[in-house]
């Protein structure tokens, strides 16, 4: 049960996995954005696991519940900011990619290699 | 005012980015720029100088006290490195003005101007912050307007270079954020100081290790460390000359401040040192970096690939003398961290004179270049014997430190690193010099000395690191305050 119930824990390792894999073994540079956002999320939702709390509700003062429990707002705050750096690191990625396809006709990393020699 | 320095500081020319890419002319946008950059150098000379005399600066941001707010802090180290930072900046946006104009498209400037202070800022921010998750929001600045302007240089493979290091950059950095994520959630502060003094009653758990693993792997590849160092070779070369010159100087060297930020304050000498060993890996790749890049940096044809990959071997000696982990170390890689930043920074702007005059750097294009643009070869071979470490430069001030540090602890064989280093670095710069002084000249090229807007910056440089050469007192004992900081000895 110990294992279930670090589920979101073992969701992030997968997906930080798949996400680095795909980040160093594919060769399209598109499928490398893909890849990197998909390593970003993993730690946004290791971020946001964190923050939660068993039987914690949203983190909005309740009148006169002296006995309420509150998830921790801060991880999730925190990775606001984070997911504005991936959607910024995204962005200037793609707009790279446009740019390597104009001068070199291809986003394939191979055929990129080949044509700089 | 003064009082707000520490923030006026970083929020100057934060402000000033977006107005030099509003105005959208080139002139207004760089001064604009030079603006920006003098006043950081102004607010970092006068930083560094209350910081000796009255101690530590703690600037609550908006009013909210620490460990709630977020802090900015002023010690002799981040002042140390905001005032590299600031210097070069100062030095490379006038400098900026003639070389950009040769090497990017017209109604590209005012958005270059706009990213260059951006980059500043970043680098500023991560030096003067004293709040951990601050570091990650100001090292995504600094390191997103860098591939911004790596890409802005004009040959296309200085797309892929930026593209590489997009990836590799972002990739270091998410290993930061998850190591941050980790030790907040053991200690639940983000506040430096206030994590020092919750990490060792945790720090005997197994997320702790894995947050400085974690931490390790994500520095070390935004400082290029060898093996992490793929990235920087490529950006170096392609980016534009100022760029070069400006990230080379200033970029890794705040990776390394981050190094000693996070491994010393942080986490405390004695749980990276003897507790994870830390100094047991930085230690063997230092002296693989210096070794192998120093060879590497040999065989390069293309004088800016040369220098990077130099860049990457004398990023091996700062990292050694922090391995060290004794005073003296320390203070050996503090003092480089300048030191290197004034060589590397004249070697990088002469190129740039080169990249103006002749359109080239490589090796067979600047056969004869000594009697042709003799003021710009002269501060070349200046920043090169530098780099070697011959007397009366900075170079050989921080060796000195270095090797008196390996000494002191009984280290022969770094003290032959060293030396074998240095020697390496007499055979690269000997080549450039070679061809410059002995090559024949080509009698169609009709290349001209490089204008005087090139030139002063780069023998601005040139001369700061002959004179901190001969006079290393002031420089020696700022790094020594800020290296007994840092070990907690001393004052």
């Amino acid at each position: 049960m110990r294992a279930l119930g670090l589920f979101n824990y073992w969701v992030v390792i997968f997906l930080m996995m798949v996400g680095f894999y795909t980040l160093i073994a594919r060769g399209n540079l598109i499928k490398k954005l893909i890849g990197l956002n998909i390593f970003q999320t993993s730690v946004f939702i290791l971020y946001i696991t964190m923050g939660k709390i068993t039987g914690g509700t949203a983190p909005i003062f309740v009148e006169g519940g002296g006995d309420v429990v509150y998830s921790n707002p801060i991880p999730h705050v925190l990775i606001l900011t984070a997911i504005v750096v991936g959607v910024a690191t995204t962005a200037l990625g793609l707009s790279l990619v446009v740019r390597i396809k104009e001068a070199y006709g291809t986003i394939e990393e191979d055929e990129i290699h080949d044509g700089s020699l | 005012m003064s009082h707000h320095l520490p923030v006026l500081l970083v929020a100057v020319p934060l402000v000033a980015a977006p107005i030099a890419a509003l105005l959208n002319r080139a002139r207004l946008s760089w001064l604009v720029a030079l603006a920006a950059s003098w006043w950081a150098l102004y607010a970092a000379l006068a930083l560094l100088s209350r910081t000796l005399s009255e101690g530590v600066i703690r600037y609550a941001l908006g009013g909210w006290a620490a460990p709630y707010g977020i802090e900015y802090v002023v010690d002799p180290v981040s002042a140390w490195v905001i005032l590299i930072i600031a210097f070069i900046a100062a030095v490379v946006t006038p400098y900026a003005w003639t070389s950009v104009q040769r090497e990017i498209a017209p109604d590209r400037i005012p958005l270059f101007y706009a990213a260059f202070i951006l980059c500043m800022t970043g680098l500023l921010g991560i030096a003067v912050t004293g709040d951990i998750f601050n570091v990650f929001v100001f090292l995504e600045i600094s390191s997103l307007s860098t591939y911004a302007l790596i890409a802005l240089g004009s040959d296309r493979r200085a797309l892929t270079a930026a593209y590489q290091y997009l990836i590799m950059g972002s990739v270091g950095a998410t290993f930061i954020v998850i190591g941050i994520g980790l030790m907040y959630v053991m200690t639940g502060t983000l506040n430096m100081a206030d994590l020092a003094e919750r990490l060792p009653a945790v720090s005997d758990t197994r997320t702790i290790p894995v947050a400085f693993t974690f931490m390790t792997v994500g520095i070390t590849l935004k400082l290029a460390l060898f093996p992490l160092h793929l990235w920087l070779p490529n950006a170096y070369t392609y980016a534009p000359s100022a760029v070069t010159a400006f990230i080379a100087s200033t970029a890794t060297k705040v990776g390394v401040y981050l190094l000693l930020r996070v491994f010393f304050t942080v986490f405390g000498a004695s749980f990276s040192f003897d507790v994870m060993q830390l100094d047991k890996v930085l230690m063997p790749l230092a002296l693989v970096a210096i070794l192998t890049m120093s060879m590497v940096a040999i065989y390069q044809g293309n004088v800016k690939r040369l220098l990077a990959y130099s860049s990457v071997a004398q990023i091996g000696y700062m990292v050694l003398g922090i391995s060290i982990g004794s005073v003296l170390g320390v203070t050996a890689g503090i003092l480089h961290l300048f030191n290197h930043a004034l060589m590397k920074g004249a070697l990088f702007m002469a190129m740039g004179c080169v990249m103006y005059s002749v359109g080239s750097v490589r090796l067979e294009r600047m056969s004869g270049l000594g009697r042709a643009m003799p003021w710009t070869m002269a501060a070349f071979v200046v920043g090169g014997l530098s780099l070697i470490g011959v007397p009366f430069t900075v170079g050989f001030v921080s060796k000195w430190y270095l090797v008196q540090a390996a000494l002191e602890q009984g280290m022969w064989p770094v003290v032959a690193v060293v030396m074998i280093g240095s020697l390496m670095a007499v055979i690269y710069v000997w080549k450039v010099v070679e061809v410059a002084y002995f090559g024949e000249v080509d009698p169609d090229a009709d290349i001209k000395e490089a204008p005087l807007g090139l030139l002063i910056p780069t023998w601005g440089l040139a001369l700061a690191s002959v004179y901190f050469g001969i006079d290393a007192g002031a420089t020696a004992r700022v790094a020594t305050r800020a290296a007994e900081m840092l070990l907690g000895v001393g004052s």
